[in-house]
């Protein structure tokens, strides 16, 4: 416990920053592939938290969950890129104001 | 096990007739008749060990050991959920009833159904199974959970292979249905939440929620939950409008299960459950009930009077009749009780056959419009008489099945109101001008000019011994009616006694 | 022989389900043998049992099965027999049979020969298990059966709608008065716990005083069935209409037998309605008031088989006059001789109409006395007999029916009066019709005359409607004993004279025309008159606007499902919902992420606001 100790709350405004800069991608990007990195962005923000979480308090759970992100990240990738493929195919364009047709 | 088994016959044989369309088009209906036909020997067999039907015990609400038959086995135990299953003499009444209605639906299916027949008879067989659980399930989760399993494969044969306005009718059924489930699911949730607050321990056993004490106020809202959706299910006025919609668009087997069966498990739900689970709340809402089932019965038969369909008549003619089953569920004696058991069965078997020939008649002219028949008996004699016979017992011809059970609802209604009685046998006139003018529009007067030289098909020999079957049940049940009043007696004489 | 009564309604059933089930397949010959044979059968059975029970004239009971049992009401399929029963069984299976022969030449072209015996079969069937049954629950059977066999009848021709309207008009006006009986036997099982007649009626007399209201409304409600049944005001409308049916169907069921259940029934209870001398005084005003009604209509009818059922209504309202006055014995008395000459006259007219191409209008027959000679004598007798004309069967029993009435204490001469006026009416009619159709110029000529088929039921019931006045009915043991009173000398000679004064009034004015009534008749009120009886008092218009009409524009009104309209609502709420919330989905992504974000800051504020000790 001796090594570099940074204080739980920078940790958290860390993580909370990248949790606003992917939400604001989501928010201000059109095309599907940066929309994609920004919901990276935030599964990670969210994993940050939980790992410094786990260390501030000393438990494993913590992890357990980072590990859980990670497998949900990579899930969510592949299934993703196979919908960027279809829309790609589908409207010649990455453009996610063009794929609409779900309007009520 | 044996009635676990009798609901899994007919899921695996749904499975089954689905899988077996690959080898042959023409092979889902055998497979479902043999399932059905199976499954009916099965219960009789296991029923042939039961003592003789007048010394049959009386079934204590409390003592699972005296009725028929009884089964348990948990499910969930964390909250008391439990697979049981119990047989008294009406349940008994009931899975006879689906099992020989069933094999009817299936004889009506056989050449009714061109497309998807595998998907088709999967779905009736389905169906079935969750009539079955509905009639044995006594626990409150499990009978809920039939309940619903009932309603989508029923939904799928409306919205499949309906007439053409299917997707409304089918969507309407499924709505009414599923908003009054979910009131008797609320009823079902806080009834178990007031009996674990009383005793400290959660269950979902009928046997346990007998005689959960409760405020009044209490009772008379879980009441109104189970109530509203067993007289959807029934229909009553004022919530029928679903019936004439969907029996009008179902496929002939469709409209067989649903007038046949599908509405009795409203009124084997009030008898069941509605009334012994809050005695008190029951008898001070019966006259509301009651006034309701006398104004169905000649609201129904007015309207049937008026309609050029002809499904949608007999759909009306059910409104009227099961305006009978609720008076004489409410009436609340022996005699009215009867009755309504007897109703059940008694018009299971007439509309069923009336739907038949709504069927029979489409199936030959393509159309159910009674302007475009007219003189029918010439050309087709037999289906003639088989639908004067159906005609005169649906309007209640003594010595035949409906009679009885009229005769026996009345009775006893007029024991608790003459007045009201009255007002019932009203019905009984209006009953006749709809039957006999269905009978003048399809069957008697002039021959219409369209149709004489079309060479129709008079009924069969497959459709003929459908038909003899459920002539010879309601003859039967008219002269000589005493085994099912037997089997039922006991089981009212201890719903009796729950009451106050 | 008393073991084996309940073969008697059997035999005519099997015989009926038989025709049903193979008549299509089996030969005319065979069809008639089994349709006649099983009447003829049952016939001789009845006659067996009669010369038995006469041996020993005790009445017994033989139960079948029990019907259904519950709780305490456990009717039976149980026969009763005593000498009410006896007379009943008799004019059933022994004018069954006649009729039964005699249709078997009258339908011998028709296409549904086998359908035709099978109802038939099928009434005479149920009119026995009416007639022998012991509980008012087996009699409602009955009662019921022979309304349905009575409606396959009359609508037997069902290609044209004309027939199917009356049909349907006979079931459904019956019915009223059915369902009137079946709230009586409710109130009857309720009041006094069992429905076997006999021993209700012990029940009764032991619960009841004299002029007890709830015995008033059980038996009004009885008489209600019966009136409907009977055919009587103001339940008559349907007998003109169900004149549609074939001709011996007429004579069968709507003058020998079906419309007399209603005397039938009244008799057997007359235990309960000695204990309501009100609804005794309703019995007997009913009866006259439609003796009348009916006999003016009779007199202005031109379709020979409309007079006789007008005067069928009007005879069996002299029944109802005599089971009003207690003349019970009378009343059955009448049933009977009537049953031998109204189906003598149904059946006359049948043959007529089978010999004149379906001609119905009597104006359009004439001269026919020498033409057909067995038609001319048994439309004699028969006229003579119903007129009541001294010595023929009819003048026994209407006699004895007007001179007890006339002993009625209070109103008693007035019904008589009222009664004669009747009798000379119906003189008047029956003779009009005899003078028209059978004296003066031939206007339409018969294509064939009787085969002995038609002839010999004709001369059979010509013999009966003559010495049947001299029957003795076994009938005493069944009803209380009348007072052996009579009245004075005066009044009997005027019960006789009038009838004949009424043959002589029909003599001069329709066949020598020396009595011209041409001026009254075309005067003004005359005409009306003549209209308003034409149109059996207006009554059908009545009914059609009272009720048939309302009925129709209410069923008319609701076919559109009012109720649906409230559910209409609900989905139409939903609709204006849903338009509006699906202007929020735009389809857009980051819209949505946008409106996400948004909502969660403003959730997170308000909940900031509220309670801050959450973070």
């Amino acid at each position: 416990m001796d090594g570099l100790n940074i204080p739980l709350n920078h940790i958290l405004l860390v993580s909370s920053l990248l949790f606003a800069i992917g939400m604001m991608g989501l928010m201000i990007r059109r095309n599907i592939i940066f929309i994609l990195m920004s919901l990276e962005v935030m599964l990670n923000s969210a994993a940050l938290a939980f790992v410094a979480a786990g260390a501030h308090w000393g438990q494993p759970d913590g992890q357990i969950v980072f590990m859980l992100i990670l497998t949900v990240a990579a899930a969510e990738v592949a299934v993703g890129l196979g919908l960027v493929l279809q829309v790609q195919k589908r409207f010649k364009t990455l453009d996610m104001d063009h794929a609409n047709r779900m309007r009520g | 096990m044996v009635m676990v088994n009798l609901i899994l016959i007919l899921l695996v044989g749904g499975v089954l007739a689905l899988l077996s369309e690959r080898v042959n088009e023409n092979m889902p209906r055998r497979v479902a008749l043999a399932v059905v036909l199976f499954d009916l020997v099965y219960f009789l067999i296991h029923l042939s060990g039961m003592p003789e039907l007048t010394q049959l015990q009386a079934p204590l609400p409390d003592d699972p050991s005296t009725w028929l038959m009884h089964f348990k086995a948990d499910w969930i135990p964390a909250f008391g959920i439990s697979i049981e299953f119990a047989l008294d003499g009406i349940s008994m009444l009931m899975v006879l009833l689906t099992l020989v209605l069933g094999a009817v639906a299936v004889s009506a299916s056989w050449t009714d159904v061109i497309v998807r027949r595998g998907f088709f008879e999967a779905n009736l067989l389905w169906t079935l199974a969750g009539v079955l659980g509905v009639f044995m399930a006594l626990d409150l989760f499990l009978f809920f959970l039939f309940w619903e399993v009932m309603l989508i494969p029923m939904y799928f044969m409306i919205a499949i292979w309906g007439h053409e306005n299917r997707g409304y009718a089918a969507m309407k059924f499924f709505i009414f249905t599923q908003a009054s489930g979910l009131l008797m699911l609320v009823s079902i949730l806080a009834l178990v939440a007031v009996n674990q607050s009383a005793t400290g321990q959660w269950s979902f056993s009928y046997f346990d929620l007998l005689n959960t004490p409760m405020a009044e106020a209490t009772a008379h809202w879980l009441m109104l939950g189970f109530f509203i959706a067993f007289v959807v299910k029934l229909p009553v006025f004022p919530f029928h409008t679903w019936l004439p919609d969907a029996h009008t668009q179902a496929p002939t087997a469709g409209s067989v299960i649903l007038a046949g069966i599908l509405l009795k498990t409203g009124a084997y739900g009030l008898i069941r459950f509605a009334v012994p689970l809050f005695p008190q709340a029951a008898m001070d809402f019966s006259y509301v009930a009651m006034v309701l089932g006398a104004v169905g019965v000649v609201y129904g038969a007015v309207l049937a009077f008026a309609q050029t369909d002809f499904k949608r008549l007999i759909a009306y003619s059910s409104v009227s009749h099961m305006g009978f089953v609720l008076l004489g569920v409410y009436a609340w004696n022996e005699l009215a009780l009867q009755g309504a058991v007897m109703q059940m069965v008694a018009h299971g078997f007439s509309t069923a056959a009336l739907f038949m020939i709504a069927g029979s008649l489409q199936e030959r002219l393509h159309t159910r419009d009674m302007r475009e028949m007219g003189g029918l008996w010439q050309q087709m004699p037999r289906m003639g008489a088989v639908a004067m016979f159906f005609v005169v017992a649906s309007l209640g011809l003594p010595g035949l099945g409906n009679f009885v059970a009229e005769f026996l609802v009345l009775l006893g209604l007029f024991q608790v109101d003459p007045w009201l009685t009255a007002v019932a046998a009203l019905g009984l006139i209006t009953g006749a001008a709809y039957s006999l003018i269905l009978m003048q529009r399809a069957f008697q007067g002039e021959p219409n000019p369209k149709l004489v030289d079309q060479g129709l098909m008079d009924f069969g020999r497959r459709e003929m011994l459908t038909m003899a079957v459920m002539m010879l049940a309601l003859i039967g049940l008219g002269i000589y009616p005493q085994p099912i009043l037997d089997i039922a007696q006991p089981v009212l004489q201890s719903l009796l006694e729950v009451t106050p | 022989m008393r073991e084996l009564i309940w073969l008697i309604p059997l035999i005519p059933l099997l015989s009926s389900v038989t025709l049903m089930l193979a008549g299509s397949r089996l030969p005319r010959l065979m069809i008639g043998i089994a349709g006649v044979g099983s009447v003829g059968f049952a016939a001789l059975l009845t006659l067996g049992t009669g010369i038995n029970f006469m041996a020993n004239p005790e009445p017994f009971q033989l139960t079948l099965w029990t019907w259904m049992q519950v709780g305490s009401f456990a009717p039976g399929v149980a026969f009763y027999f005593d000498g009410l029963t006896l007379v009943m069984m008799s004019v059933i299976t022994g004018v069954g049979f006649l009729i039964h022969l005699f249709s078997t030449e009258f339908m011998e072209r028709d296409e549904s020969y086998a359908r035709y015996f099978a109802y038939l079969n099928m009434f005479v069937a149920a009119m026995l298990v009416l007639v022998m049954a012991d509980n008012l629950l087996l009699l409602y059977l009955g009662w019921e059966g022979v309304g349905v066999c009575s409606y396959l009848l009359v609508g037997f021709w069902y290609q044209n709608s004309a027939n199917g309207q009356a049909a349907r008009k006979a079931f459904i006006v019956t019915r009223i008065g059915d369902t009137a009986m079946a709230l009586g036997l409710f109130l009857l099982f309720t009041e006094l716990g069992t429905l076997d007649i006999q021993a209700m009626v012990g029940i009764a007399n032991e619960t009841w005083q004299v002029g007890d209201n709830v015995a008033l409304i059980a038996c009004l409600l009885l008489l209600a069935g019966a009136v409907g049944k009977s055919a009587q005001l103001p339940l008559h409308t349907w007998l003109p209409d169900a004149m549609a049916g074939p001709t011996p169907v007429s004579a069968l069921i709507h003058a020998a037998t079906m419309v007399t259940a209603g005397v039938y029934l009244i008799a057997r209870t007359h235990g309960l309605f000695l204990l309501a001398p009100e609804a005794m005084m309703a019995v007997a005003v009913i009866g006259i008031a439609t003796t009348l009604m009916a006999a003016f209509t009779a007199l202005m009818q031109s379709d020979i088989k409309r007079i006789l059922a007008y005067s069928t209504i009007s005879q069996i309202g002299y029944m109802f006059l005599a089971l009003g006055v207690g003349a019970w014995t009378a009343g059955i008395f009448h049933l009977m001789t009537h049953a031998f000459f109204k189906a003598l006259l149904f059946l006359g007219s049948g043959a007529i109409i089978h010999c004149l191409h379906h001609e119905h209008n009597i104006f359009k027959m004439g001269g026919l006395r020498t033409r057909m000679p067995v038609t001319f004598w048994s439309f004699m007798i028969g006229s003579a007999a119903l007129a009541a004309l001294p010595m023929t069967s009819g003048f026994f029993s209407k006699d004895q029916i007007l001179l007890q009435a006339y002993q009625m204490p209070g109103m008693g001469p007035w019904l008589w009066l009222a009664g004669l006026l009747g009798a000379l009416l119906t003189a008047v009619y029956s003779f009009r019709l005899v003078f028209v159709v059978f004296f003066g110029a031939a206007k339409t000529e018969p294509d064939k005359d009787t085969g002995w088929r038609m002839a010999l039921p004709l001369t059979v019931l010509c013999g009966l409607s003559l010495i049947g006045g001299y029957f003795i009915i076994p009938v005493q043991d069944v009803f209380p004993v009348g007072s052996g009173d009579h009245p004075a000398h005066w009044v009997e000679y005027v019960s006789i004279s009038v009838p004949l004064f009424g043959v002589l009034l029909a003599y001069l004015i329709f066949h020598t025309g020396q009595l011209k009534v041409d001026s009254l008749v075309n005067s003004r009120i005359g005409q009306t008159l003549r209209q308003f009886w034409l149109s059996g008092w207006g009554i059908d218009w009545l009914y059609d606007r009272l009720f048939v009409r309302p009925y129709y524009a209410l069923s008319g009104m609701l076919k559109s499902e009012p109720v649906d309209a409230i559910y209409g609502l609900i989905v139409a709420i939903n609709q204006t919902f849903n338009h509006w919330l699906s202007a929020a989905q735009t389809g857009r992504m980051r819209w949505y992420i946008v409106s996400m974000v948004f909502g969660l800051v403003v959730l997170l504020t308000l909940a900031l606001q509220i309670s801050p000790e959450v973070l």
